[in-house]
């Protein structure tokens, strides 16, 4: 069980005057066990929040820690990618194509020291609702949802205790959105995990989360909780803004 | 896992399947879907076959070759095509150019296996590093290319076995040497917009080695693009070897090295045309189903298009 700590966080990519900044001075905390989202537009570095933590972006500074842990550079530990994971946004692109489903698991299992691999993977894709028969198949042969359960297994590979989500379903049509997110519900609910989310869907963030951040320009701009959010009881314009957004119309109309 | 009895269904339903029961069917399929792709190219199927072919005329050439390709008869010198016991006719020592013909297409596959095992994967390593790694690494590699591309690939080859000494297997290193480099810009190409997939950051954050995922990652994706470009270039390196025999730097006489054998015949070009035309006719004959079956191998085995399946 981890509790993640961000402070006074600043993320950058580029040097000098190619400098660009992705997020500056995000403080906030989450609970161990608890579900937080980021929410925002696209470009407001709520993803980047995600890539620094696991060292895909290199250039930060403040103070990050999981589990009382403090990170240090870009370069983590082993024993980090066994406690904290990370699901990627588009599961057309975060699937090798040239390796089966049985390939991309065992391939997980063995880098994290797992020896008991063909049970393992069994018990994976069942925890996933994939059946034994999508065992041996190449990502080109299964649909988008079923791609990103595979995506989730192997982020569940090393029994992690916190899943990084990055905008888990924006890639996948509605329908499909809705079973991936109640398979993530129930997930957390059984393993009892600590979920950070990104997500530019109010609705998707306000069925997953206990709290959420609202960024804006690499800035966090408010810290509420969900009740909060519904209630539509909010300080800041641009939360606003967002909300009566997505209240206005029905963004999964779309 | 033991692959499930493929007597009960054919082995056709066995390949298709889109439900794999093991790694050994999984990896078949893929074959068999592939072959299936490549099948349907009549054009191609056209340089494999030509390919089998030479395959098997240089497995049997003793069996096949009608006469001795070094046993010379100067009574018989210079004869025509179709001449009693000389199909393609006799060259200036009264050698039979049909049996110098199956003999030396030895010498050519020798040549174009040798190559296309040193050349795409010397390209290979230096392509995928400089791509991984990227800073100094990839400034001091791909400028080290630049410098062999910045030389015509024929006068290079030939400083090579200028300064190594003539024979067959010092053109096959001067020819391997020149054909490196565009191997590792296209592998250094494909390895940059890979490396920044979603793919690889995944195998990252499971602790994956930079080693790994060269080999077991990148490797793979990038090999596919490089045998197309390999066949392509096939035609380019038989000629490359020809043009050394031709100048006498390649193949040494009495080998009945194609290029050679042109040289060969150079000198009686206007009178007996047949000394150098059939050897000519068998580099053509063969660079043309090798530029056939990249053609077909890149329908099969472009990824991007395998991913749309």
């Amino acid at each position: 069980m981890s509790s993640l700590e961000f402070e006074n966080l600043n993320v950058w990519f580029g040097d000098g005057p190619d400098r660009v900044d992705a997020v500056t001075g995000a403080t906030f905390d989450v609970e161990s066990g608890t579900s937080f989202g980021l929410v925002g537009e696209s470009g407001s570095g709520k993803s980047t929040i995600l890539r620094a933590l696991v060292g895909l972006a290199r250039n930060w500074s403040g103070r990050m820690t999981v589990g009382g842990l403090e990170l240090r550079g870009y370069k983590r530990p082993r024993a980090f990618y066994r406690d904290v994971q990370m699901v990627f946004q588009d599961p057309y692109a975060s699937l090798h194509p040239r390796q089966t489903v049985d390939a991309v698991l065992g391939e997980t299992l063995k880098l994290h020291g797992f020896s008991d691999i063909d049970r393992r993977i069994k018990t994976l894709l069942d925890d996933v609702g994939l059946g034994p028969e999508f065992r041996f198949r190449y990502p080109h042969q299964i649909s988008g949802g079923q791609r990103q359960r595979v995506a989730i297994a192997r982020a569940l590979a090393p029994e992690p205790s916190v899943l990084l989500l990055d905008e888990p379903t924006s890639a996948l049509d509605v329908s499909v959105q809705a079973e991936v997110l109640n398979l993530l519900v129930d997930l957390r609910k059984e393993r009892s995990l600590t979920y950070l989310m990104v997500s530019h869907d109010l609705a998707v963030v306000g069925h997953m989360c206990e709290r959420v951040a609202v960024m804006q320009d690499g800035e966090i701009v408010e810290l509420l909780g969900v009740a909060e959010m519904r209630a539509m009881e909010v300080k800041h314009p641009y939360t606003r803004h967002l909300l009566e957004a997505s209240v206005g119309y029905n963004p999964r109309e779309a | 896992m033991s692959v499930s009895e493929p007597h009960k269904e054919s082995w056709r339903e066995w390949l298709m399947t889109d439900a794999p029961h093991s790694r050994g069917q999984a990896r078949a399929a893929a074959w068999y879907h592939g072959w299936l792709t490549f099948r349907g190219n009549a054009m191609a199927m056209a340089g494999l076959i030509i390919l089998v072919g030479l395959l098997l005329v240089a497995a049997f050439a003793p069996w096949l070759a009608p006469q001795d390709p070094f046993t010379q008869d100067l009574a018989g010198r210079l004869q025509p095509p179709g001449s009693e016991g000389h199909l393609l006719g006799t060259d200036s020592l009264g050698r039979d150019i049909l049996s110098r013909l199956i003999y030396g297409s030895r010498i050519t596959l020798y040549i174009v296996l040798l190559v296309a095992l040193i050349a795409p994967g010397a390209g290979l390593l230096v392509g995928t590093i400089a791509g991984y790694a990227g800073g100094w690494i990839d400034v001091v590699l791909m400028r080290i290319t630049d410098i062999f591309l910045a030389f015509p690939r024929l006068v290079l080859a030939l400083a090579f076995v200028a300064a190594l000494g003539a024979g067959i297997e010092n053109a096959v290193l001067a020819i391997s040497l020149t054909a490196w480099p565009p191997y590792a810009r296209i592998a250094r190409a494909e390895t940059l917009t890979i490396r920044s997939s979603d793919y690889i950051s995944a195998v990252k954050l499971q602790g994956a080695g930079p080693l790994r995922i060269i080999i077991k990652h990148i490797w793979p994706l990038c090999i596919s693009s490089l045998i197309v470009r390999v066949t392509l270039d096939m035609a380019g390196v038989i000629l490359a070897a020809a043009g050394l025999g031709f100048l006498g730097l390649g193949a040494q006489p009495p080998s009945p090295e194609w290029g050679a054998m042109i040289s060969e015949g150079r000198k009686f070009i206007l009178d007996h045309w047949w000394v150098a035309t059939m050897p000519g006719l068998a580099i053509f004959t063969v660079s043309l189903a090798f530029n056939l079956l990249g053609d077909g191998l890149r329908d099969v085995l472009d990824p991007k298009s395998g991913d749309q399946g």
